[in-house]
C-alpha cells in the first residue's frame, strides 16, 4: 500500500507541475500583451514598461515561470523596484482588476462553489443511484422506462434554459424562492442551514438534473449486469432476504465505478460550475473566472485554471486509492 | 475480418445524411453497418431522433431560402415607430420596445426585445452556426483522436508514453472553465494571421478549441481497441506481407475501430452543441450580431429580458433541448445497434 501512494503521489506531483507549464505557457505567453491589459484603459507607454518590470515580463520565460512557482510553493517578493512587497505563499500574484491578491479572490469564490457543489452532489448521487436501482429492478416495466426516458431527457437539458426557465417561472412569476443571497455562503450563515438550503436550491436541482442522468443510466447499467451473477442467484438460493441481496450483493459491486464517476464530476465542479453560477449570479470561481476572462485579468484566470486542474488530478488520485480500498479486485501494483 | 475502407466509408457516409437506403443497396453482402442499420430503422425511436435531425439539417442548410419565403432576415431591427405602428412588431406596455409578439404572418416565432430583429431567421441561421461547428469540430477530434490513438496502441514504446501522458495533461484540465479562458486568448492572438477575422473568427476559434480539446476522449478508447486488434492474425499477416505501418494502421487497423468511432462521433456532436451554447450563452462563443442559440439565450439573460419576455428564451432553448436530445438518442440506438451483445439481453 505504501509504495502504490507513494507511486500516485509523485504522479500527481508530476501531473500538476505539468499542468502548470502549459497553464503558464498558454496564458502568459499566448497574450498579446499582459503589461497592458494589467494598467487598463488609460494607459501610456511609460506605464505599460512600467508594468512590464514590476509583472516581471521583462525577463525570460523561465525565469518568470520559475519565480511563479516560487511563489506558489513559498511565497515572494514583487512588484515593482520602488515598492516590493511581500505575497504570501500559495503566491498567484495581484488582481489586474482591484489590485486584491488573487489567492484572497479565490477564498471568497470557495464557500459559493463548495455550497453548489455539496448540496448538488449529494441530491444527483443520492436520486440517481436509487432511480437507477429501481429502473434496474424493474427492467422492461413500466417504472424503468420512465426512468430511461426522463434520464435521456436530463442528460439533454441544456443548463441556461433549465437556470432561466426556473428564475422565470420559480423566482420571478410564482415568487416561490427569492433571488439568491450572496451572503449566504454556508450552513452556518445567519438563518441557518434551512436558509442556506433555500437559497441554493435552485442551483442544486439545476446541476442534479443534469448529472443525476447519467447516474441513472450508469446504475441501471451496471445493476443490470451485477444482478444477472452467478453469485446473486446463489445469494437468492440461501434464501436470503431480498432487501438484503440487492444492498448488500447487488448495490455493493455495482457502485465501484459510480464512485469513481462520482470522485472526477465532484472534483471538476469544485473547480467552478461556470454556467449554473453565471445564471443565477452566484460569486463563486466560475463567476469570478468568467468576469476575469471579460477582465483579460490574467493573474486570476491563471490560479482559477490552476486550481481546477489541481482539482481534478487530486479527484483522481483519491478515487484511484478508493478504488484500491473497496475492490478488492484491483491489484496495488 | 478487415472490410474493405470503401464500403464503410459509404454506409458510413450516408448514416450521417440520414438516407443510408439509396447507398447500402449497391453494397454486396452484409456488414456490421448494414446489420447495424436494420437495428436503428425498427427502432420508432431511433427513427424519429433521425427524422428531426434530418429536418434540422435541412433548416440549417435551406436557411437563407426560408428567410426568403417569411420575408425577413436575421440582422433587420424592426424598432422604429413607423414600424410599430404599422403593426407588424407590438408593443407592450412594461417592455424596451418592442415586445414580445405571437407568432404572426409577418414574424413567424416574434420578435427579439429592444432590437426587434426576427427571431424565426435568427434561429435557422442560428442551427447553421451551431451545427457547423459542432460537426466540424467533432470531425477535427475523430480525425486527430483515431490516428493518435491508434498510433499510440500501434508502435507502443516511446510512440505510447507521449501521447498518453498528453492526452492525461489535456485530461486534467478543467473542459468548459480552460475553453471559456482560452478561447479571447486563441482570437486575439491567432485571430487575424490565421483563423480569418470579422464573423468568421469566432467560428473558426470555437471548431479550432471544441475539435483540438475534444480528441483525447476519443484517443483512449481508441487506443484500447487498437491494443488487442494489433495481435490479431490478420494485422500479422499484413505485416507479414511487409504493409508498411501507415497502410496497416490506416487500411487494415482503423476500419475495424469504425463503428466505435462512429458511436463516440454521434455522441460528440451534441457534446459540441451543449458546449458551442454555453461559450455563445457565457459571451465569448459566437458573440452579436452573428446568430447562434447560445448567443440567443445569452441576450434573453442580459437585461432580464427572459421575464419579461419568456419566449424569447423558449425558442432558442427548445431548439437546443430537441436537437440534443434527438442526437443523444440517436447515438444511443447507434451504439446499441453495434454492439454485438445487443442480441442477448
Amino acid at each position: 500500500m505504501a509504495r502504490f501512494l507513494a507511486r500516485r503521489f509523485v504522479a500527481l506531483i508530476a501531473l500538476l507541475l505539468a499542468t502548470s507549464i502549459v497553464t503558464f505557457t498558454l496564458f502568459f505567453a499566448g497574450t498579446a500583451d499582459p503589461a497592458a491589459d494589467s494598467c487598463g484603459k488609460s494607459c501610456t507607454p511609460d506605464r505599460i514598461a512600467a508594468a512590464k518590470v514590476a509583472l516581471g515580463l521583462d525577463k525570460p520565460l523561465v525565469t518568470q515561470y520559475l519565480q511563479y512557482m516560487k511563489g506558489l510553493v513559498a511565497g515572494r517578493e514583487m512588484g515593482p523596484p520602488s515598492g516590493r512587497y511581500h505575497c504570501d505563499w500559495p503566491c498567484f500574484g495581484r488582481s489586474f482588476q482591484d489590485n486584491q491578491f488573487v489567492w484572497d479572490v479565490i477564498k471568497r469564490g470557495l464557500p459559493y462553489t463548495l455550497s453548489i457543489a455539496i448540496g448538488a452532489a449529494t441530491i444527483w448521487l443520492f436520486f440517481g443511484v436509487l432511480f437507477g436501482v429501481i429502473a434496474a429492478l424493474n427492467k422492461g416495466k413500466f417504472l424503468d422506462k420512465a426512468a430511461v426516458t426522463l434520464s435521456a431527457l436530463g442528460v439533454s437539458l441544456p443548463v441556461p434554459l433549465i437556470g432561466l426557465v426556473f428564475l422565470w417561472l420559480i423566482v420571478s412569476r410564482w415568487h416561490l424562492l427569492p433571488y439568491t443571497n450572496n451572503a449566504i455562503t454556508s450552513p452556518w450563515s445567519p438563518g441557518g442551514p434551512l436558509a442556506w438550503a433555500k437559497n441554493y436550491i435552485l442551483p442544486w436541482i439545476t446541476l442534479a438534473l443534469i448529472y443525476g442522468a447519467s447516474y441513472v443510466r450508469l446504475t441501471r447499467a451496471n445493476m443490470i449486469e451485477t444482478m444477472g451473477e452467478d453469485y446473486i442467484r446463489t445469494a437468492r438460493a440461501k434464501g436470503l432476504p431480498r432487501a438484503t441481496v440487492t444492498i448488500k450483493h447487488g448495490l455493493r459491486a455495482a457502485i465501484t465505478p459510480i464512485v469513481t464517476i462520482f470522485g472526477l464530476d465532484l472534483g471538476a465542479l469544485l473547480g467552478g460550475a461556470v454556467l449554473t453560477e453565471s445564471i443565477y449570479s452566484i460569486p463563486g470561481i466560475g463567476k469570478t473566472a468568467v468576469q476575469a476572462t471579460f477582465d483579460s485579468n490574467l493573474p486570476v484566470i491563471m490560479s482559477v485554471v490552476l486550481f481546477a486542474a489541481f482539482f481534478i488530478i487530486v479527484a483522481n488520485i483519491i478515487v484511484d486509492i478508493f478504488y484500491a480500498v473497496i475492490d478488492p479486485r484491483v491489484r496495488l501494483a | 475480418m478487415t472490410m474493405p475502407a470503401g464500403e464503410l466509408e459509404a454506409v458510413v457516409a450516408s448514416a450521417d445524411s440520414g438516407d443510408a437506403d439509396a447507398n447500402t443497396a449497391t453494397v454486396e453482402g452484409r456488414s456490421l453497418f448494414q446489420i447495424a442499420w436494420r437495428r436503428i430503422r425498427s427502432s420508432k425511436v431511433a427513427m424519429i431522433s433521425l427524422g428531426v435531425l434530418v429536418f434540422l439539417l435541412l433548416i440549417a442548410i435551406f436557411a437563407p431560402v426560408l428567410t426568403a419565403i417569411e420575408g425577413q432576415d436575421p440582422t433587420t431591427f424592426h424598432n422604429t415607430r413607423d414600424v410599430i405602428d404599422s403593426g407588424s412588431v407590438s408593443f407592450e406596455p412594461g417592455l424596451p420596445l418592442p415586445g414580445f409578439k405571437l407568432p404572426s404572418s409577418t414574424h413567424w416565432l416574434g420578435v427579439e426585445p429592444q432590437t426587434g430583429r426576427d427571431i424565426f431567421a435568427r434561429i435557422v441561421y442560428g442551427a447553421r452556426v451551431s451545427l457547423t461547428i459542432a460537426f466540424l469540430a467533432t470531425l477535427m477530434s475523430v480525425v486527430i483522436g483515431t490516428t493518435l490513438g491508434a498510433m499510440a496502441a500501434y508502435f507502443g514504446g516511446v510512440v505510447d508514453t507521449v501521447i498518453s501522458r498528453f492526452m492525461d495533461l489535456l485530461l486534467a484540465f478543467p473542459q468548459l472553465l480552460f475553453l471559456l479562458t482560452l478561447t479571447p486568448i486563441l482570437q486575439a492572438r491567432l485571430g487575424h494571421t490565421f483563423l480569418g477575422k470579422g464573423s468568421t473568427l469566432p467560428i473558426a476559434s470555437l471548431i479550432f478549441i471544441l475539435g483540438f480539446f475534444g480528441w483525447p476522449y476519443l484517443a483512449r478508447i481508441v487506443r484500447g481497441q487498437v491494443l488487442s486488434l494489433r495481435e490479431r492474425e490478420f494485422v500479422e499477416a499484413a505485416r507479414a506481407m511487409g504493409a508498411s505501418p501507415r497502410r496497416i494502421i490506416f487500411k487494415e487497423i482503423i476500419p475495424n475501430v469504425a463503428a466505435v468511432v462512429l458511436v463516440y462521433a454521434t455522441l460528440t456532436i451534441p457534446a459540441n452543441i451543449t458546449a458551442e451554447a454555453a461559450l455563445s450563452f457565457l459571451g465569448v462563443g459566437v458573440r452579436d450580431p452573428t446568430p447562434s442559440w447560445g448567443q440567443m439565450l445569452n441576450q434573453s439573460q442580459s437585461n432580464n429580458f427572459y421575464q419579461l419576455d419568456p419566449w424569447f428564451m423558449l425558442v432558442p432553448g427548445l431548439a437546443l433541448l430537441i436537437t440534443v436530445l434527438s442526437f443523444n438518442l440517436l447515438g444511443d440506438a447507434v451504439r446499441d445497434a453495434l454492439d454485438p451483445r445487443a442480441g442477448r439481453s
